[in-house]
């Protein structure tokens, strides 16, 4: 089952409730879909596409523009090393190459034991740090090959569950906005100057 | 000098004033806790006792420049929304994705309520209804500071209806993206909030402040823009233009990375610093690595024209920059030292922008994609003297015209100033070709060497002409 679950229907429908047209939800809803089962099913794409009162094509059409979102599964931990300027002066290719050694594939293949997908990535925002590399987009600065490797054995051990959910989790905090305290969208049905906002004084 | 773990590469060394950095030190400073106990919270209080219209006054009157890469001040950008059109929205843009970049994710993780406030005085002078903070979707520790921020502030009635009591009522809603550069863009941003394709929109007529999200008057403003507010409206805009020079007050966040002894992200006043200062100064980043020559370095991000050792003493100020070739964009400095292989250098960065196309241009697309292959195929030593013209052919094709670079002493050459024409609706096109044309105007010698010399002899002895006469 690959639409969304009970628990994230709701989820959906207080998320698209903060946007004043539907279909604004559909990267959150998207992102919530990778997270329940990893990659984003088709399933998934026609459910979100029937929340956000899109068709399933305009919500495929977005997706597949979005570097983030996979259509097939991926390894429990995305690998993403960046290779952009400032990494790539300061080593990022040797680290690729000790990467693509080290789990026995290629960028962009995933590891027999679904554990790690390897990608080239570009600018992480983190130059100064250089080499850079995100495991499932938590940065790792300074990389290493022997960093690498230790990253890896504990990736694999289990050693970093607490830090670095599973592929398709972001943040593991959600904004909530209290339904009491909450301002209400700004819907495009009232054209009025806020409230606060008086309109400029006339010019004597 | 100081450095602290949970903010790596800030360095926070002499004796600077320090405007959205102020709490970098301080382990716990994306907590309320820590906010309040550090004055937080004093800039929406100070805007709530006067009228939007005089905080809009404060705001213009300091001058505050965009930090996120156009540099225009956020004062006048207020004022071009049409008077009678609602709801306007602010759109926050948190989404750093340029090469070289790195203050904006800092100022989330670091700051997150810093931010907040600063959305909330503009959302009250600027009469926006309701805000969107889109956060770049690779960054979610960023996502997790400003979640529980946000979390906290409703609860304690900084957000939501009746702010502290007052009329002012505003959400302030988390989006997150998935993951493309271009979305950067103002108005790519709106459409890929609008839940579309991250597509530039034409400009104009779309500019955002009259014709943005659903249509309606919208403010594009950059994190490090917005995260100058509460200090702004707590100390006043004149202890704001007291700090840096009159067309350029205030400070900035600057990244310097690539082959410097220190790399580091740095909280520099606006104007006055030297370029020289950045990389060679001791609260700086100290000079080049193991003390090689400095061979170039990109001024303003990716997308900017590069400098060489000529330009060191310009102050990093947009106007000067600008007339001597280049850009500040977003604040993001690369340096190469001499042992850089030049092409390989400016083919790392085309690549970046000719994968990032989104494809709605034919001189972005096309060019982008062959601007890469031709400089690959150089690179890789398969190149001719041919393909070096055809690089600033197909340049010429998306920027016609004198595109901008740098002077140059050893090759007796001056600048062209800032900007350029362009056949694209945003800058990605450009931008692909901005690292070939400077490194191709600077160091053509090392193109050159990088040529076969059979291959020089193929091309000769094949006549133009007869390509085609079958
Ligand atoms: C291709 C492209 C990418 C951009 N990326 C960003 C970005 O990641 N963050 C940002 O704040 N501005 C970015 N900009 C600039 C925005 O379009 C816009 O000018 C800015 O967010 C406005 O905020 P400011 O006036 O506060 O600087 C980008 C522009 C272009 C053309
Ligand atoms: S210049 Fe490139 S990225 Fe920008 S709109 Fe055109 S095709 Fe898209
Ligand atoms: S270039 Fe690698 S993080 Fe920016």
């Amino acid at each position: 089952m690959s639409r969304l679950n009970e628990a994230n229907i709701i989820l959906a429908k207080e998320i698209i409730g903060r946007y004043p047209k539907a279909r604004s939800a559909t990267i959150p809803l998207l992102h919530l879909s990778q997270q329940q089962n990893g990659y984003v099913t088709n399933a998934a794409i026609a459910h979100v596409a029937e929340l956000v009162g899109a068709t399933s094509a305009e919500v495929l059409g977005t997706a597949t523009f979005y570097e983030m979102f996979k259509f097939e599964p991926v390894g429990k931990y995305l690998v993403n090393i960046c290779g952009t300027m400032s990494c790539q002066l300061l080593g990022a290719d040797e680290l690729m190459h000790h990467a693509e050694e080290r789990l026995g594939v290629k960028a962009g293949g995933t590891t027999a034991d679904g554990m790690f997908t390897l990608e080239h990535a570009e600018c992480q925002a983190a130059c100064t740090e250089a080499p850079n590399m995100q495991v499932n987009y938590r940065h790792c600065h300074r990389m290493t090959t022997n960093a690498f490797d230790q990253l890896i054995e504990d990736l694999a051990a289990g050693r970093l569950d607490g830090e670095i959910p599973p592929h398709g989790t972001l943040a593991r905090v959600r904004q909530q906005i209290p339904a009491d305290k909450a301002a209400g969208v700004a819907s495009l049905a009232s054209p009025a100057a806020p409230a606060w906002f008086p309109a400029p004084e006339a010019k004597p | 000098m100081n450095t602290y773990p949970w903010a790596a590469g800030y360095i926070d060394d002499g004796d600077r004033p320090k405007i959205v950095t102020s709490r970098f030190h301080l382990e716990d400073s994306y907590t309320l806790e820590r906010y309040h106990a550090t004055g937080g919270y004093a800039g929406l209080r100070a805007a709530l006792g006067r009228t939007p219209a005089q905080v809009h006054d404060e705001v213009r009157g300091a001058t505050v420049l965009g930090r996120g890469g156009a540099g225009f001040p956020a004062g006048v950008k207020w004022g071009l929304m049409p008077a009678e059109k609602y709801p306007r929205y602010l759109v926050v843009n948190g989404d750093e994705s340029e090469p070289g970049t790195y203050k904006d994710r800092l100022l989330m993780e670091r700051d997150p309520h810093q931010l907040i406030e600063g959305s909330l005085i503009a959302a009250y002078a600027a009469g926006l209804a309701q805000v969107f903070l889109y956060i770049r979707g690779e960054m979610p520790l960023a996502h997790e500071r400003v979640a529980t921020a946000l979390n906290e502030a409703y609860a304690a009635g900084y957000i939501g209806r009746n702010i502290l009591g007052s009329s002012f009522s505003v959400d302030i809603v988390l989006h997150w993206g998935a993951g493309a550069y271009v979305v950067g863009e103002e108005t790519a941003l709106i459409e890929s909030l609008e839940g579309k394709r991250g597509e530039p929109r034409l400009k104009p007529p779309y500019f955002p402040a009259a014709i943005g999200l659903y249509g309606q008057p919208t403010i594009v403003n950059n994190v490090e823009t917005l995260s100058n507010l509460p200090w702004l409206l707590t100390n006043g805009a004149q202890a704001f233009t007291a700090i840096g020079t009159e067309t350029s007050p205030g400070t900035r966040m600057v990244a310097v990375s690539g082959h410097v002894k220190r790399p580091g992200v740095y909280e520099i006043v606006n104007g006055t610093t030297t370029f020289r200062d950045l990389l060679y100064g001791d609260e700086f980043s100290q000079g080049i690595r193991d003390d090689n020559e400095l061979k170039a370095f990109v001024p303003g991000g990716g997308s900017a024209p590069w400098f060489t050792p000529d330009q060191l003493d310009l102050p990093f100020e947009g106007k000067l920059v600008g007339a001597a070739g280049s850009m500040l964009g977003s604040g993001a400095i690369m340096v190469m030292d001499e042992t850089t292989d030049i092409p390989k250098a400016a083919l790392t960065l085309t690549h970046f922008y000719a994968a990032e196309s989104c494809g709605q241009c034919t001189p972005c697309r096309e060019g982008g994609t062959w601007l890469e292959r031709v400089l690959q195929r150089i690179v890789d030593g398969r190149g001719t003297h041919a393909d070096l013209d055809q690089l600033m052919e197909i340049g010429e094709s998306i920027c016609p015209g004198d595109f901008p670079h740098a002077a140059s002493e050893r090759l007796g050459l001056a600048a062209t100033p800032f900007p350029y024409k362009m056949t694209t609706i945003c800058f990605v096109g450009p931008s692909a070709y901005a690292p070939v044309h400077s490194a191709l105007t600077l160091f053509r010698d090392e193109f050159e060497a990088r040529i076969p010399a059979s291959a020089t002899r193929a091309r000769k002895q094949i006549p133009v002409t007869a390509v085609g006469a079958h």
